[in-house]
């Protein structure tokens, strides 16, 4: 059995929630997503198998569903009101983002469902938490993320490009994530108490609280962070870190060399590319390599020796990174020691190595389709507990008869 | 401690940073008993936020940083000195009566200082421990060292956040420690649910570049499945929106010097409210036509729409488009979001909690609130060693002459 074995989610379906659906499904938990009978309309989301828009060939909702069974439903009519409710008794969470007065509207608020379950666990996640009239207005993730933080943070040295807002429905993700947790802490304490709750996800607050320092430089010094190329958003303005390589991709330098063996690694690694020609500062690296104890990192600036062992370490880094591809010096700076990083396109990432090796692509079966498809895996490992992808996502009303088959 | 959802759980807890602090703050904000266990030798400073801005004042020091208050509230903070042999027993004791043991040290620290998993199994057989680094304890690449931006730039969530024809702009704060927190907390409690129903502990290696490449699960797919790579000659610009296609969709330029405002159209029907409200002859054009069309020529059309939204100060546009219910949201500043918004003030997400030194200060709050067993925050980060004999003498029956001793014998 894995953690969430014998757990069940009814999931109203929604874009928002689904990734939160997913996250649990892939642990064990039984979820079930219910659709109208028009289908969700994430189903219509490109990208499709092979660029053809139909049924069930939506990659957008391959990803987003898996493990999860399907059920369609009308909420609004008698019969199906009553399989909900009756499927409501069986079910320990319920996860859902709809118009704030729609459910009580149905008869459907937490008050009724825990009238037929008493330790129910619903998850109620709306745009700005669920007694907020405000959350009833349409948003999308962008929308959701330029409220609620991120992009202020985001972009370029020159202001008079926008901010970004990262693609992939992050936003959507953040609030989803603290769906996963609310649950998962709400499962724990009715192991111990039998009790069940409502839970309130506020999705604008779960962008504002996953912002780092642009919220709490503000909190706690009332200062505001401005955004700059590639690197942290930053009170006072800080060195670059993203750097071109010599094949056209990018890799980020992160934190440049701080310790002796650090500034040896990197001038040993320049002596062998045939580069130290090309560093009139080298003979400072080769101080930094013999230097006693630990650098005073607050004396960058001020001495001159250090400051000019500090720049010779960045100056060696970017001259490395001009000169050698993207990978090689990704990997090669790693084993000197530094953290630094290859950007890679996700494709790039998916197919690396390391995340091989580790087991991230995972075959899925689509019997229909009479194919397997490598999917990414798993967030963690739980040994004991396996996260897993049970099924591909389902096909609108998949399940019913066996779902509804179950019910008294 | 408060009574809360995950009251009576206890955390042997070494995380630092954000990737792991931010794991446990969680826990500690319901209840749990998060008991972070530092080095006197340095200070505390494995943790670099110990002493990073932003500071309340003009005092500086391990005790001070604004980073490190705001991740590790409720927490109890005690120095135990591993070198030490008597350091090795009492961690051997706490670990005895704790539920999880939690690290986000390089792969192999805690092993080498010999509380790897099957150490601390022996000590107790159902013991949690979840360990998140950057790329996991096993792998090519599990020496490797990172930080929230390399996980990002690794896991493809860098290079998929750009404007066209610019390099990476990357996300201006690593997300990826605030995200690598939660799915750190996610698998805590995971592992702690399997050993209520089965009184089985595990290990749990978290690598957080994995858990940073789900994020991009639909262009995985697309690469997997239909061999369309991400990167293209033409990089497309992240604030516009494929999956599902909507244009306009961006960010735009408003009266003012750096203020902005994202705008969406997920529908023809909000491309004609939109069209209405800016009534300009454009609107009309075949460019604009239909959906397709609009794609087609996006440039033209966010251009266009840039010369309108420049005209208007931001939160004036956001209300007139929100009554006419097309999505759209001022980008909002940290001051505005904190102090003027009351989408988080009545959700009462910055609460006041009081430190040790700092006294009051305002903190990310949680954004989600429970009907029966809500989080609660009212203790500041722990000053190093806060709580060292608080929790030796109530935990391991030590008297106040005994951990003055181990002071003194460099213990703690």
């Amino acid at each position: 059995m894995t953690a969430l074995t014998g757990l069940r989610v009814l999931e109203l379906a929604n874009e928002r929630v689904a990734f939160a659906g997913k996250l649990l499904a892939d642990m064990g938990a039984d979820v079930i997503l219910i659709e109208p009978p028009g289908g969700d309309p994430a189903r219509g989301y490109p990208p499709f198998l092979d660029d053809e828009p139909g049924d069930d060939r939506s990659l957008f909702w391959w990803h987003y569903n898996t493990s999860k069974r399907g059920v369609s439903l009308d909420l609004a009519a008698a019969e199906d009101l009553r399989r909900f409710k009756a499927l409501v008794a069986t079910a320990d969470i319920i996860l859902e983002s709809e118009p704030t007065a729609r459910l009580s509207a149905l008869g459907l608020g937490y008050a009724d469902l825990a009238a037929l379950r008493p330790d129910l666990i619903h998850v109620a996640v709306t745009p700005f938490g669920h007694d907020d009239p405000r959350s009833d207005l349409p948003i999308t993730d962008l929308t959701l993320m330029a409220g609620g933080g991120p992009p202020w943070s985001c972009g370029y040295d020159d202001h008079s490009l926008p901010p970004v807002r990262g693609s992939g429905n992050q936003g959507y993700h953040t609030a989803c994530h603290f769906a996963v947790l609310s649950t998962l802490t709400a499962v724990l304490y009715r192991m111990t108490s039998g009790e069940g709750q409502f839970i309130d996800v506020s999705m604008h607050a779960a962008q504002n609280v996953t912002t780092e320092a642009a919220t709490y430089s503000w909190l706690v010094a009332q200062k505001t962070v401005q955004r700059q190329t590639g690197r942290h958003a930053s009170v006072n303005p800080s060195g670059e870190t993203q750097t071109l390589c010599a094949d056209g991709r990018y890799a980020n330098t992160g934190v440049p060399p701080r310790f002796p063996r650090e500034f040896a690694s990197l001038h040993a690694w320049l002596k062998e590319l045939g580069l130290e020609g090309q560093l009139p500062e080298a003979v400072f690296l080769e101080m930094g390599a013999s230097w006693e104890g630990q650098f005073d990192l607050s004396l960058i600036g001020t001495d001159d020796t250090v400051t000019a062992i500090f720049a010779a370490g960045r100056e060696a880094l970017q001259l490395i990174a001009r000169s050698v591809p993207a990978y090689d010096f990704f990997t090669g700076c790693q084993r000197a020691g530094l953290a630094v990083g290859v950007i890679y396109s996700p494709e790039e990432a998916f197919e690396d190595e390391h995340f091989k090796a580790r087991g991230f692509q995972v075959d899925v079966n689509h019997p229909e389709l009479g194919r397997s498809f490598r999917y990414p895996g798993a967030p963690y490992a739980l040994p004991a507990s396996p996260w897993r992808i049970y099924r591909r996502a389902p096909q609108l009303g998949e399940h019913n008869e066996e779902v509804f088959g179950e019910l008294k | 401690m408060n009574q809360g959802a995950l009251s009576g759980f206890r955390i042997c807890d070494f995380t630092g940073q954000l990737a792991g602090a931010g794991a446990t703050k969680w826990l500690a904000s319901f209840g749990a008993e998060v008991i972070r266990i530092e080095d006197p030798v340095r200070q505390g400073r494995w943790d670099i936020l110990r002493g990073m801005e932003p500071f309340v004042d003009e005092r500086r020091g391990v005790d001070m940083g604004g980073g490190f208050n705001n991740h590790n509230t409720d927490k109890y903070g005690i120095t135990l000195n591993l070198r030490t042999e008597r350091g090795k027993e009492i961690l051997t004791e706490l670990v005895r009566v704790s539920d999880a043991v939690t690290e986000n040290f390089a792969a192999g620290v805690l092993e080498k200082w010999g509380f790897g998993y099957e150490q601390l199994k022996a000590i107790k057989p159902d013991i949690v421990y979840v360990s998140n680094c950057g790329f996991g304890h096993q792998g090519p690449y599990s020496s490797f060292k990172t930080w929230g931006p390399i996980v990002q730039a690794v896991s493809g969530l860098t290079f998929t956040s750009a404007l066209p024809d610019q390099p990476p702009a990357g996300w201006g704060y690593s997300y990826m420690d605030h995200t690598g927190g939660y799915y750190m907390a996610m698998a805590i409690m995971l592992a702690l649910i399997h050993r209520q129903r089965t009184g089985e502990g595990q290990w749990v290696d978290l690598a957080c570049t994995e858990a940073a490449l789900t994020l991009n699960g639909p262009a995985l797919l697309d690469w997997s499945v239909n061999g369309r790579p991400t990167r293209q000659p033409v990089q497309p610009s992240s604030n516009r929106s494929r999956w599902p296609p909507m244009a306009p969709h961006g960010i735009y330029p408003c009266a003012g010097d750096d203020e902005w405002v994202a705008i969406a159209c997920r529908s023809e029907d909000d491309w004609q409210t939109l069209a209405a409200i800016i009534a300009e002859p454009w609107c009309g054009d075949d460019r604009f036509a239909t959906l397709a069309d609009r794609i087609a020529h996006e440039d033209a059309l966010d251009a266009e729409i840039g010369d309108w939204t420049a005209r208007w100060q931001k939160f004036e546009l956001q209300e007139q488009l929100e009554e006419a219910r097309v999505p759209c949201a001022a980008v909002q500043r940290p001051q505005e979001r904190i102090d003027q918004d009351s989408a988080t003030q009545n959700f009462g997400l910055w609460p006041t909690v009081t430190h040790a030194k700092m006294g009051e200060v305002r903190v990310d709050g949680q954004p989600v609130h429970f009907s029966k067993t809500d989080w609660q925050m009212e203790r500041g980060g722990p000053c190093l060693g806060e709580h060292t004999e608080d929790v030796l003498t109530r935990l391991l029956g030590m008297t106040p002459e005994d951990v003055a001793r181990l002071h003194e014998e460099g213990v703690l």
